[in-house]
């Protein structure tokens, strides 16, 4: 048996009849079923549902019919994203009993395009955190370090990939989300440009900063999971018409001659020795590959975590709002509207969102919009122009991930401040909209997984997957 | 010091949001801290700097125009009722709002 499936993988073995989708499926479980009390990856399996689609999928390999790109790909959900008919908590008390009467749009297009889903996967409390460690339901191990975080906040979604409980996951990222535990948990993880995958479905954070976005095994996989996620949807306005391009066909392209920025201001102090060695060496393969390389500025880059901890607090405070006791989730009895209220939200939610809940109502509060909400969104603009300036000379970015590997269970979960100052790379990216991917870049000590990060230009999603293939392909994750 | 407890405690209620009396010093030092971090900020001068509220500029979005107003299904409501904490179908029952 396969231990590494792909997605060309399942395509080719149920094709040849050497495996049905329905025993890839029930492999998969059993992989879950020995592993995940360990990692608690998953906090909840679908496997009445998955039945349902690879009935669906070993029906057309019986009739001999084409298969759609995905099928009988068992891939997990992050727990954010709503799964009609299957629990979607959020990583929160407040939604323990949530069963959503209709699935996010990137789940119905990847089971529109064959995918199994095995279940949905743990994570920060409503997206909120870096290590995983703020999730009601427990933190999740990182299956190459159990002792360590698999980073946040998709770090179930990170854990399950890496530990071959699913062939690829969605995750979401809105500060780094996606990307940091792909680079902690060793696969390749992107988030797209703001507006290229709908969002509608997915449980906000922050609005204007949450993007849905693949995790896989390699790049090739990464780029097929974006492909049938991203596009328009009229139930999200803010999903572009943008075409979307063949991105596995643009994976192949030569990379030589590109030219790559690298901004100064991503290597300064605060990363780890061991960090920087693997993202140097990683980008001289890009020189080997006949890639131009740049020394940039990026200006702004310093006030970046201040800008993004205003923008996401304060959309966070409006958004999770919704949460009353009313119409869905908990609710604490109180003995009026605003007392229950009041009780449901002080029971229902974790000290990490209730501490963004304050912070985020504080900055939108009279007398401290200006100073801090309008600040922060006019400091946004300039780390956006930053980006511009920097693609007018460059066609990609290539910084660190995160300024560290894997860190213990514990480590960081008293000071808040020093937790929002690990997402210091990832945060520009979505602060200015852009595309960025995390691809593996050698381990720390042979052992913990590094991620160099790749920005592209908004919509620039092929020549950020061309790039990252190309590095895979070099030998890039054993740098 | 950026916030005080007074301050946490009016932007609690503003939020509606029960906190104890160790969670309101807790997150009170802590957000002082991250206040105190945002305050760089202001190294920068952004007096001629337009705030960026919205993240996709005119020839990315989608819809320049609303779309068509069309009555399409939508029967959702029976589920939705049945996972709420206190349905009374058609409605969802809260405590009293009005007094008397």
């Amino acid at each position: 048996m396969t231990t590494n499936w792909t997605i060309d993988g399942v395509r080719e073995a149920l094709a040849a009849k050497k495996i049905s989708a329905g025993e890839l499926a029930g492999e998969f479980y059993k992989r879950i079923e020995a592993r995940n009390p360990e990692l608690n990856a998953y906090l909840a399996l679908s496997p009445e549902r998955a039945r349902r689609q690879t009935d669906k999928i070993d029906a057309l390999v019986a009739a001999g019919k084409p298969l759609p790109p995905l099928a009988g790909v068992p891939v997990a959900i992050k727990d954010v994203i709503s799964t009609r008919g299957i629990k979607t908590t959020c990583g929160s008390k407040i939604l323990e009993n949530h069963i959503p009467a209709y699935d996010a749009t990137a789940v119905e297009r990847l089971e529109a395009a064959g995918a199994v889903i095995l279940g949905k996967t743990n994570c920060d409390e409503f997206a909120m955190g870096s290590s995983n460690e703020n999730s009601a339901y427990g933190p999740v191990k990182n299956p190459v370090a159990p002792d360590r975080v698999p980073g946040g906040s998709s770090g179930g979604s990170a854990a399950a990939v890496a530990a071959g409980l699913a062939v690829a996951a969605l995750g979401t990222d809105t500060g780094g989300s996606i990307r940091q535990p792909g680079a902690l948990c060793g696969i390749p993880a992107m988030m797209g440009s703001y507006g290229r995958v709908s969002r509608y479905g997915l449980i906000a954070f922050a609005s204007s900063l949450d993007r849905i976005g693949p995790l896989a095994t390699n790049v090739g996989d990464v780029a097929a999971i974006l492909q049938v996620v991203a596009g328009r949807d009229p139930h999200d306005s803010t999903s572009t018409t943008t075409p979307v391009p063949d991105y596995r066909a643009e994976l192949e392209k030569p990379v030589k001659g590109l030219r790559l920025g690298i901004p100064k201001e991503y290597f300064g102090e605060g990363m780890e020795a061991g960090v920087r060695q693997k993202i140097e060496a990683g980008i001289a393969i890009f020189k080997k590959l006949g890639c131009g390389l740049v020394e940039i500025r990026m200006p702004h880059t310093d006030y970046a975590i201040a800008a993004y901890y205003i923008i996401a607090t304060a959309e966070a405070s409006s958004n999770l709002a919704r949460y009353d006791g009313v119409r869905y989730g908990l609710r604490v009895h109180g003995d009026s509207l605003l007392s229950m209220y009041r009780k449901t939200r002080g029971a229902g939610f974790g000290a990490e969102v209730k501490r963004r809940i304050v912070l985020g109502t504080y900055v939108l509060s009279a007398g401290y919009y200006d100073a801090y909400y309008l600040k922060g969104q006019r400091v946004r603009s300039l780390i956006a122009q930053d980006f511009r300036d920097a693609f007018t000379k460059v066609d990609a970015i290539l910084t660190p991930t995160s300024p560290v590997p894997a860190f213990k269970l514990g480590e960081r979960t008293d000071d808040p401040l020093q937790m929002y100052l690990a997402d210091i790379y990832t945060v520009t990216g979505s602060l200015a909209g852009v595309p960025g991917i995390s691809v593996p870049c050698g381990k720390v000590g042979g052992k913990l997984p590094v991620g160099l990060q790749i920005f592209g230009s908004a919509f620039g999603e092929a020549r950020v997957l061309q790039l990252a293939h190309a590095f895979e392909q070099a030998g890039g994750a054993s740098v | 010091m950026k916030i005080s407890r007074e301050d946490v405690m009016r932007v609690a209620e503003l939020a509606y949001l029960d906190l104890s009396e160790t969670e309101l010093e807790t997150y009170r030092a802590q957000i002082d801290e991250i206040l105190e971090y945002i305050g760089k900020l202001n190294e920068l001068d952004t007096a001629k700097v337009e705030p960026m509220a919205q993240v996709l500029t005119g020839d990315q979005q989608a819809d320049a125009t609303l779309r068509e107003d069309l009555v399409v299904p939508c029967a959702v409501a029976e589920d939705v009722l049945k996972h709420a904490p206190d349905p009374e179908p058609p409605y969802f029952r809260v405590p009293k709002v009005i007094e008397r």
